[in-house]
């Protein structure tokens, strides 16, 4: 597991006087299923793409298993790829489609009809390989275009969007079983995606990407636990945010180790990991962090960081509920928080409440501030030593 | 989020120093595909642009092949005749326009807008004319408004007479609108139909009155249409060669001076020189097409709701009988010029007979004529729609090399712009050339061969529909999912396998529709071949034109009559191959 199976170096791809990607570095482990994520227009799928030779980078090399296959047509490369829109040809049924490119290869007829019969089996459908796409439905076709991705073994898998077609239950169900496959054959991974949640749910490791940069790489929990900036930790999932001043580098907590940051008229307590004082800071924290206290149910005071707000907008999501809060001291300042249903109706929730709430300081993450438009784009760079994940 | 396009420029200079894109290692795939290209490209420069050089040359030169400059044009110009001629092309081209987009559309909206019944009725015959040579419509007028004319005479003299002036500028009018009609119904129709109901329930809801919806939302969605017809609709009128010939009589279009000029007088210089007029107004009406047609594709979203018109009564009945008049007189001039090619002594003796049918007696080649007219039209659909399909193939569908695929793409469209008169000529003048100079250099001329050929009237055929047939396969082509051709070359599946095995079956339909066009059109076509076509191969359109010549005007009826027949049968044939392969084909193409 030392060594990468799919090396990206240095990528970039101009479109023009459009900068696409800008000097990728990627390592990708045998047996890894990584997560290519980002919004729209962020260079996912034509790193995708450069992979599969379909697009040609600008500068930069690939390697796959230790080859360079940077100058390969893809039909010289060894990867199965399976497109947002399945791309199945129509007037072949799906035995025919996942026989396609065997039928390229000499292999005998019965050699061909079994291994269709054994991939129609691994992606559950068996007796279907008489049907004809358009008789399929959504979910069936995608596991026929993954059978055809894989039918002539790949050692690398590439995905295209591949759930995004689908409606939502289906989409989950076969999250699931992507994954399982995936590493019940052991095969590479690269997929492309805008969707977080399904990149949580299936990736090894998750590639952020923005306007043509890698954010940051991590496993799904590193990703959505310790985002390295404010783009990535409002790509994923929901991030409240404060603007504020660093008052002191300690003095800060009940144990006066912590810093303090001025928010307003609130002084917040948080773990300022080495930011100067003086300097502009987001503060950041997740719904689901905030704890929240009814009227009745005073928290002591000697605890950090409370906070008075009035309820601005309930959200029933089913499972809970999605509070607004508003600030009492900073009536322009919203706060986004999570609440189980079960808390909910303890503390009757309703419009124009009060409520305290706390923000515990272990779970709040300090970003600099950003000055301009620039934004949340980093210095490309050699991504942190990606960290690999042992499936074990 | 930032727009992308903000970019830092701190970033760049580091990609600026390295330009010089990837390349990737070619393959014998991609030989092959280049190699087609190419050649696809070198077929359209020597059918399209090359012919073109000469001929104007030669309209730069005097009878005898010396340099004047533009001595010609001024003679062109000072002769009044002449000019006339070019007022006169103007004058029907724009009357015809008018009043066949005025009709068109009318019957677009009764077909696409309203309840009536009837409507694939009146579809079909709507669309009879195309089947039928514009000649054929200009003697089947004759036979109804001419000195001998049924309407002329109101049944022999028993009734005053209504006599429109049929020889002259009525009578072309009258002729080319039945020849334009059909191609404005189709493109409106397309145009009418391709809307979204969600706009006029946005109407209603917000209480517009039916007169401000119709301009508010109906004609501006269909402006484009309406432009793009117009400009097809002139460009086919004013370089029509057939109906002039036939109804035109001293009325002088440039179409027939052309021909005057050429078969006439032998006169290729002057013929030359006013092929360049017909030219200029042809190509400036097909560029606005394009730019027209280009604004049109970005209108329609795959999101539209189609419109569902509901019943209103006397809208639908005043369109009814609109559609069922149009589309009698449709049938009583195609029933005219059968009946005509059916009966003994028009309008003597009515007794039925197929005497005419016999062509013994008749100049133009009888039906030795018609048979290889036959042959032409089978060997341009069969050569014409492989040719097509595959090129427009490699323009969509293959990769590397985008500017020689954007040229090509521009090339094919080219042949709309040349009228078949001018086409016809310039193949004369590039084929019929046996040396070519350059410089001090003479060369023998590497296609000289084909002149006087089946070969070259095949390719000058292909050539003259070429880009209707072109974007029709285009069109079909970008249905398909764009990541076929990735999917098979991840499976190292060559390009033309996946072609052969999922492109062409896919498109069999389109494939099918093409190569009927072509059939069609060259069974009905005059104006291209008639400078080209050797003595010894002599066609069943050109032989109405010499039968009409002649006087035998009962035979130029029976041989529009094989034609038409010959036509129709080919459609019906269409019809009955495509009906259950439609069906597959769609089940296929229809999302689960």
């Amino acid at each position: 597991m030392d060594k990468p199976y799919l090396e990206i170096e240095n990528i970039s791809k101009v479109f023009g006087k459009f900068v696409a990607l800008y000097d990728i570095f990627l390592e990708v482990y045998p047996g890894e299923f990584v997560c290519l994520l980002g919004p729209s227009g962020c260079g996912k799928t034509t790193l995708l793409r450069i992979i599969a030779g379909l697009e040609k980078q600008t500068t930069g090399r690939v390697i796959q298993a230790g080859r360079d296959v940077s100058r390969l047509p893809p039909s010289k490369r060894d990867f199965g790829i399976v497109f947002q829109s399945y791309a199945l040809f129509p007037n072949l049924t799906a035995s025919q489609n996942i026989a396609y490119g065997l039928q390229n290869t000499r292999t005998p007829q019965a050699v061909i009809k079994t291994r269709v019969e054994e991939l129609l089996q691994m992606v559950g459908l068996t007796g279907m390989g008489h049907k004809y796409p358009a008789q399929l439905s959504g979910g069936q076709q995608q596991r026929v275009a993954l059978a055809r991705a894989l039918a002539l073994s790949p050692g690398l898998l590439l995905l295209d969007e591949p759930l995004s077609a689908l409606d939502a239950k289906v989409r989950a169900s076969l999250r699931g079983e992507i994954t399982q496959l995936q590493k019940r054959l052991g095969v590479t991974t690269v997929m492309v995606t805008h969707d977080q949640t399904e990149a949580l749910a299936m990736a090894d490791r998750i590639v952020v990407m923005d306007q043509g940069h890698i954010v940051q790489v991590g496993s799904p929990r590193e990703i959505y636990q310790q985002p390295l900036t404010p783009f990535v930790a409002d790509f994923i999932g929901v991030m409240n945010t404060l603007p504020g001043v660093v008052l002191a580098e300690s003095g800060g907590g009940t144990d006066r180790s912590l810093g303090l940051i001025k928010c307003g008229l609130q002084t917040i307590a948080a773990d300022l990991d080495g930011l100067p004082a003086n300097s502009f800071v987001s503060v950041a924290i997740r719904p689901e962090d905030i704890q929240v206290w009814g009227l009745g149910t005073q928290p002591e005071t000697a605890l950090n960081n409370l906070l008075a707000t009035t309820v601005y907008g309930v959200e029933f999501l089913g499972t809970g509920y999605r509070l607004s809060l508003q600030l009492q001291a900073h009536p322009e300042q919203m706060l986004i928080a999570d609440l189980s249903a079960n808390d909910a109706r303890q503390w009757e929730i309703g419009l124009g409440r009060s409520l305290t709430i706390q923000l515990p300081p272990h779970l709040l993450r300090i970003f600099p501030a950003q000055l301009s438009g620039v934004g949340s784009r980093p210095t490309p760079s050699r991504p942190a030593t990606p960290k690999v994940i042992d499936p074990s | 989020m930032i727009p992308p396009t903000t970019q830092p420029r701190w970033l760049t200079p580091r990609l600026a120093t390295n330009p010089r894109p990837i390349r990737q290692i070619l393959t014998a795939e991609d030989w092959i595909m280049r190699s087609l290209l190419i050649l696809g490209v070198l077929w359209l420069l020597v059918g399209v642009v090359f012919p073109l050089w000469p001929m104007i040359v030669r309209s730069l030169q005097d009878p005898q092949g010396y340099w004047v400059g533009l001595a010609n044009y001024r003679t062109y110009l000072s002769n009044a005749a002449l000019t006339t001629s070019l007022g006169n092309s103007f004058y029907v081209a724009i009357g015809t326009t008018l009043i066949s987009v005025l009709l068109a559309f009318i019957y677009a909206y009764g077909l696409t807008r309203t309840a009536m019944r009837g409507k694939p009725v009146f579809q079909i015959l709507a669309m009879l004319p195309l089947y039928i040579p514009p000649l054929a419509h200009a003697i089947g007028l004759i036979y109804l408004f001419g000195n001998q004319g049924i309407v002329t005479t109101v049944f022999f003299g028993q009734l005053p007479g209504w006599d429109i002036n049929l020889y002259g500028a009525n009578g072309i009018i009258l002729g080319e609108t039945l020849y334009c009609f059909p191609q404005a119904l189709v493109i409106l129709t397309t145009a009418l139909s391709l809307t979204d109901a969600r706009l006029y329930e946005a109407a209603q809801a917000l209480r517009t009155s039916p007169v401000r919806t119709f301009f508010t939302v109906t004609l501006p969605s269909i402006k484009y249409g309406i432009l793009s017809a117009i400009f097809v609709c002139f460009t086919l009128a004013f370089t029509d060669f057939g109906v002039p010939k036939v109804v035109g009589g001293n009325f002088n279009v440039l179409a027939t001076d052309i021909y005057k000029q050429v078969i006439g007088q032998q006169n290729f210089a002057m013929g030359a020189t006013v092929s360049v007029f017909l030219l200029i107004p042809t190509v400036i009406a097909f560029i606005c097409d394009r730019i027209v047609q280009r604004r049109q594709s970005a209108l329609v979203s795959a999101r539209s709701v189609p419109l569902q018109p509901t019943a209103k009564p006397w809208l639908d009945s005043l369109l009814f009988s609109f559609c069922t008049i149009i589309s009698l007189s449709f049938m009583i001039i195609f029933l005219t010029i059968i009946a005509a090619s059916l009966i003994k002594v028009w309008p003597y003796n009515f007794t039925p007979s197929l005497r005419h049918f016999n062509f013994k007696t008749t100049g133009g080649g009888g039906y030795g004529a018609y048979w290889n007219s036959v042959r032409l039209s089978l060997y341009t659909a069969i050569f014409g729609t492989i040719l097509v399909f595959i090129s427009a193939y490699l323009v969509e569908k293959g990769k590397g090399l985008k500017w020689l695929r954007s040229l090509s793409y521009f090339l094919s469209t080219l042949p709309l712009a040349l009228p078949g008169l001018v086409l016809g000529l310039a193949y004369v003048f590039f084929f019929n050339k046996p040396t070519w100079n350059f410089l001090l250099l003479t060369v023998p001329n590497p296609f000289n061969f084909l002149y006087g050929t089946m070969t070259l009237l095949v390719i000058c055929n292909i050539i003259h529909f070429y880009t209707v047939c072109f974007l029709t396969a285009n069109t079909a082509l970008k249905q398909l999912d764009q990541e076929f051709e990735a999917v098979s070359a991840s499976m190292s599946v060559p390009f033309y396998k996946t072609f052969w095995r999922v492109t062409v079956p896919l498109c069999l339909p389109t494939i099918l529709g093409i190569g009927m066009y072509y059939f069609v059109n060259a069974m009905v076509t005059v104006s291209a071949i008639i400078f080209l076509y050797p003595a010894n191969l002599p066609l069943a359109s050109v032989a109405i034109v010499n039968m009409d010549d002649a006087g035998d005007i009962a035979a130029a009826a029976a041989m529009s009559t094989l034609i038409v027949v010959t036509s129709l049968a080919v459609r019906v044939l269409y019809w009955l191959v495509t009906r259950p392969l439609e069906k597959r084909t769609q089940a296929w193409l229809k999302r689960a």
